[in-house]
């Protein structure tokens, strides 16, 4: 197909928003698996969790998704802090968090996926909010507000997390457990806690990604799976323990996905996409921006 | 006493214990007849879970009505199910587990094409007669004479569940010259994109985008994008649900233009597909298989839905049940006739009747082909119009999704171009 710049700089922009709910989705499991060693496989699962809260609230009171994801990120905090103090003594605290600890996080996502078939059934689930169906118009760029609400939502979401990390004491405590835990406990901090307060940031953000996916797409419980690949390949690809790095990954990964769509073919997509893991991989194997 | 008063009075006694015993066995319940076991796997959780619970519900409410009016032959339903997961690696174990284990009488597929193939091959093998509930095409590879679709596709499934869509569309003014076709990469969207690739030909129509996309893709503004780029008159669209109203949300947001917009976009059929994407569904020309227009009011139809939709907006189900769930009563009526009249569960008996014979449905008067499929294709085209907000109720009156083909069940034009219809 000829190269059309209207259609190439649609494409390149459809793809920034795309890459920025990517980066929303992931930025979790960046604390839990990146800075934590945590291979929390049910990050999609709380993800949905968090579409349905959204649903729910939206649908009887008509509160704004992302507003009502606000509003439960410290329930969903506690939920992952409690989580982190069963794998760290169940798990962790005896050593067995590699096979064991993976297969608990499997158990989780399944537990999570079957209880909200339960509770909401299978049928799929949308909200309403006054900006979906919204589109803006300048020259050839179209911005759906369905996709540009949640790209600037997730960039404000990653700002204000880096800010954390890298400013309050906290954060910087996350950061160096992340590096080195016993140095860390050398220095009277408990890594056990920092970490405890790391996971509950993890699923916070969770929460907060499910308003982002309830309002581009309709969900239902099992639509979680098909983000575990994508999660965990940005977050590698990115670099561990690195935002920006995460966050270029992310980028790059939807820009990719909607150039090769536009141009070659949907089909090619997740062919490309994964091609440039490989390659990033290939010449640097701590991602883009890894420790 | 005299001999023969004694021996009256043996004879009397006889015939009372008789009587009695006969009294007994006739009061005895049927409970204690052995069941007859009719088992399926079915989508309950996953992608089709939708359309599987809905199935369900519908299959459930047969089974309930044959039982309370004393089973098939005398002897009570049960239903063995498992869910599949909406996974096909699922179904093999699921059907084997049923006929070698669980030792079902009947079988009956679960939902959709991508559901339906992998039982095939364990069907063929135990020599059972299986309905199909929604594929396209299955069959075709296979042969088998003991299977029957309950989807009314026709003989040549790939083509007479496309053509209706082009027939409509090229009724449309000016008169298509171009076409796009797009579809997801998955059994049932290969298989409608080639039937719309050999009518595309067959009309003359120029083939100017023709591309698949993976069933996970996320936003489909690119492919809406790129479909624009190549400007084609019609656009055909094969796609199960979710991709469905990532197609419909991307081509408002782009301000899609073309003549005509639709074709096989699985999802719309379903109440919570109508109710979310609401006016944006103007326009829009899909195919289905029941809607509440006046040509299509078949006996027992109204009756079904009324016990339907209650118990399915209580399960979290489909709660208007105009797509997969009358197609599966009638599936049931055909299975539990073909039991009643060959007085068994024999599989090449019910075979060779249901092959024979034109039943009487909810959904009409259903022959099937040689190859099982419907004598007489019965896919129809609808174009939704005049859908404001996202209510329900108005998708159960006539007027919402006009029937623009076949001839036979049209109940008005098509409006097109699809550019200028307000969404």
């Amino acid at each position: 197909m000829a190269i059309s710049l209207d259609l190439l700089l649609g494409a390149v922009v459809a793809g920034i928003l795309l890459g920025g709910f990517y980066a929303a989705v992931t930025v979790g499991v960046s604390i839990s698996f990146g800075m934590l060693d945590i291979v929390n496989i049910a990050h999609p699962a709380f993800i949905i969790l968090g579409s349905y809260i959204a649903y729910i609230v939206n649908t009887h009171f008509g509160l704004d998704p992302i507003l009502t994801s606000i509003i439960v990120a410290p329930a969903f905090y506690a939920l992952g802090a409690a989580v982190y103090q069963v794998y760290h003594l169940v798990f962790e605290r005896r050593g067995d968090e590699s096979l064991r600890g993976l297969a608990f996080f499997f158990g989780l996502l399944f537990i999570t996926e079957v209880g909200l078939i339960l509770v909401f059934g299978v049928d799929y689930r949308f909200v309403d909010a006054v900006y979906v169906g919204t589109t803006l118009h300048y020259g050839p760029i179209d911005l759906p507000l369905r996709m540009l609400v949640p790209f600037v939502c997730s960039m404000a979401l990653l700002a204000g997390l880096q800010l954390f990390l890298s400013r309050s004491f906290i954060g910087r405590a996350i950061m160096a457990v992340s590096q080195d835990s016993l140095a860390l406990q050398l220095m009277s901090a408990s890594p056990a806690r920092i970490k405890r307060i790391a996971f509950g940031i993890s699923i916070a953000t969770a929460g907060v990604a499910g308003a982002f996916l309830i309002i581009i797409q309709p969900v239902e419980p099992s639509i979680g799976r098909d983000y575990i690949g994508r999660v965990f390949a940005i977050c590698v690809m990115g670099g561990l323990g690195s935002f920006p790095g995460m966050l270029a990954a992310a980028l790059l990964l939807g820009v990719v996905e909607s150039i090769t769509a536009t141009f070659y073919g949907p089909s090619w997509s997740p062919a490309v996409a994964f091609g440039f893991l490989l390659l990033t991989l290939a010449f640097r194997p701590s991602g883009i921006m890894g420790r | 006493m005299s001999k023969p008063l004694i021996r009256a009075m043996r004879a009397k006694a006889i015939a009372c214990a008789a009587a009695a015993l006969l009294l007994l066995a006739s009061t005895w319940p049927a409970a204690a007849a052995e069941p007859i076991k009719i088992g399926f796997g079915m989508a309950l959780t996953g992608g089709l879970a939708g359309n599987g619970k809905a199935a369900l519900i519908a299959i459930q409410i047969w089974a309930e009505e044959v039982n309370a009016k004393g089973g098939l032959l005398g002897r009570p339903v049960q239903l063995v199910y498992y869910d599949d997961q909406t996974n096909p690696s699922t179904v093999p174990g699921i059907y084997t587990k049923l006929l070698d284990i669980d030792q079902v009488d009947l079988v009956v597929s679960g939902y959709g094409t991508n559901l339906e193939a992998p039982a095939m091959p364990i069907i063929m093998q135990h020599g059972m007669t299986m309905m199909g509930l929604f594929g396209l095409a299955v069959n075709d590879q296979f042969h088998y004479d003991r299977f029957f679709q309950i989807q009314p596709n026709g003989p040549n499934a790939k083509i007479s569940s496309i053509e209706g869509f082009f027939e409509a569309a090229m009724t449309a003014k000016p008169t298509p010259k171009t076409v796009a076709i797009v579809g997801a990469d998955a059994e049932y969207p290969k298989v409608a994109t080639e039937g719309a690739r050999e009518i595309a030909k067959k009309l003359g129509l120029k083939i100017v985008y023709d591309r698949s996309y993976p069933p996970n893709t996320v936003d489909f503004t690119p492919i809406i994008r790129s479909i624009q780029a190549a400007n084609p008159d019609v656009i055909y669209v094969a796609s199960y649900p979710p991709d469905s109203a990532g197609m419909v949300r991307a081509a408002n947001e782009v301000g899609l233009k073309a003549t005509v917009f639709g074709g096989g976009m699985i999802g719309l059929q379903f109440a919570a597909l109508k109710q979310q994407l609401g006016p944006m569904l103007n326009g829009i020309i899909c195919y289905d298989l029941y809607v509440p227009e006046p040509t299509m009011n078949f006996p027992g139809i109204k009756e079904f839905l009324t016990k339907y939709q209650p118990r399915a907006t209580e399960a979290g189900a489909d709660p208007l049940g105009f797509y997969l769930p009358p197609f599966a009563y009638a599936a049931m009526q055909i299975l539990g006739e073909a039991v009643e009249e060959t007085q068994g569960v024999d599989q090449a008996k019910i075979a060779e009747y249901i092959h024979k014979t034109a039943f009487k449905t909810v959904v009409g008067d259903i022959r099937f082909a040689a190859n099982g499929e419907w004598a007489e294709p019965r896919i129809i085209f609808v174009q939704y119009r005049g859908i404001t907000g996202n209510d329900l109720e108005q998708f159960k009156k006539p007027g919402t999704a006009v029937v623009v083909a076949p001839a036979r069940y049209k109940s008005g034009d098509v409006v097109a171009p699809y550019t200028e219809i307000k969404h």
